[in-house]
């Protein structure tokens, strides 16, 4: 179970970043607002699948 | 109209499909789970498994006894020929099937062949060790995918004729469609295939997208159907996503595994880097396709798992409070599950051309 948190905050930390790292690049050009997005979520999605095989490890 | 005539018929249809059959079945409930968060955590684990039969709802009546409503699917066996019955018979676990001279039974989840009085046997570690016939039965996921599948035939067989009625302008659902088409076209498989090659790949990329999607979204639905939350279902798209990336896949596509660093290197000098470098890039290939199923798998699981466990919150609450909380949240939970339908089928698509653009990239020599 302490695991699953940490594997949580952990997954939580990364898509944050990854979320953040997009909102400063969108306001520093927001006219590639598209890729970047495509982009962000491509990368979250892969966050978010190591987390769930983590947590289904768990 | 005749559209309009066409859409009020195919409502009937359906709502008569599911109204109009439904068949009650007795039981007496034998295990009495009075303990409320191990029935919640049952029902929530029976709703995620597939079943034999597309049960709507069941309630415990005055009498003590199980009614499920719902509609009996076909169970088709192949036990030395094939057996085909209705999964009405097997009673939800609780009687044994009498089909011709042999006996099947129900037991958790699946179906075992057993003798008249229908006599389990179990070994130590409570494993059923009955014979097991070949299971191919018509089953809650697999009825959905169907549907689905005949929806979409002739969603998309409808919509591409209105385009030579109106000489190539969308009219009615295409309307809504035709940018989400373009959408994939244009954002998705060509930056990521190439503008060559792109097309070849297209009605696979679409058929997976709206497939997955509108399975996400019948699974929202109270029908509470998990298909695209089983690794059987998901394992199925990515072995299609998998044998279509390495069929296609182009010489370059397979020199880039074998010989990665192509002429930079005299030969000698590539030896030990491949012993290191190939069994990766060859395990890559599998790994690709893997991340594919168990993402969409463990996305539309959890989705399900958290959606359930705060709609039993309510009971566990057993107060004004419990309501009002469980409702709420679940409420916002649907919406976020409803962006995640749309966000997986998209990420599916997306990751599969990504692997077509690998397998039909084609590159000068250097």
């Amino acid at each position: 179970m302490v695991g699953a948190g940490l594997v949580v905050i952990g997954v939580g930390m990364g898509i944050g970043r990854i979320g953040g790292s997009a909102m400063e690049a969108i306001g520093r050009q927001p006219d590639a607002y598209g890729k970047i997005q495509t982009a962000m979520l491509i990368a979250a999605a892969l966050v978010e699948g190591i987390g769930f095989a983590a947590l289904f490890a768990v | 109209m005749p559209s309009a005539l066409n859409k009020l018929l195919l409502f009937i249809v359906f709502t008569t499909a599911f109204f109009s059959a439904p068949y009650s079945l007795f039981a007496s409930d034998n295990e009495p789970s009075n303990d409320l968060k191990t029935e919640i955590k049952e029902y929530i684990s029976h709703h995620l498994e597939d079943s034999y039969d597309f049960s709507l709802f069941s309630y415990t009546n005055d009498e003590n006894e199980h009614v499920y409503i719902g509609i009996p699917l076909p169970v088709i066996l192949w036990d030395e020929g094939l057996q085909i019955f209705s999964s009405s018979k097997l009673h939800h676990g609780t009687s044994v099937a009498q089909v011709g001279d042999n006996y099947y039974k129900l037991d958790h989840g699946k179906i075992y062949k057993t003798d008249a009085l229908g006599t389990l046997t179990y070994d130590e570690s409570h494993h059923t060790i009955n014979a097991a016939p070949l299971d191919l039965s018509i089953t809650k996921g697999v009825a959905s995918m169907l549907l689905i599948a005949f929806l979409m035939f002739w969603l998309f067989k409808s919509l591409a004729k209105t385009y030579s009625i109106n000489k190539g302008v969308p009219a009615g659902v295409g309307r809504f469609f035709e940018p989400i088409v373009l959408y994939i076209r244009d954002e998705i498989a060509r930056p990521n295939i190439g503008d060559k090659k792109h097309g070849k790949y297209m009605s696979f990329l679409l058929t997976v997208f709206f497939f997955i999607w509108f399975l996400n979204l019948v699974g929202l639905t109270p029908l509470g159907v998990n298909v695209t939350g089983n690794i059987a279902v998901t394992f199925g798209l990515a072995l299609l996503t998998f044998v279509i990336t390495n069929f296609t896949g182009t010489k370059d596509y397979w020199l880039h595994i074998f010989d990665p660093l192509g002429g930079s290197m005299k030969w000698y000098a590539k030896i030990p880097l491949y012993i290191i470098l190939i069994p990766i890039e060859v395990l890559g290939i599998f790994i690709k396709p893997f991340s594919l199923l168990i993402r969409l798998y463990a996305n539309m699981q959890a989705g399900h798992i958290v959606l359930m466990s705060l709609i039993g919150l309510m009971f566990i609450f057993k107060s004004w409070l419990g309501s009002p909380l469980s409702f709420a949240l679940a409420f916002a939970i649907s919406l976020i599950e409803l962006l995640v339908a749309l966000l997986q089928a998209y990420i599916f698509t997306m990751l599969s051309a990504l692997y077509f653009g690998f397998a039909a990239e084609e590159h000068e020599h250097h």
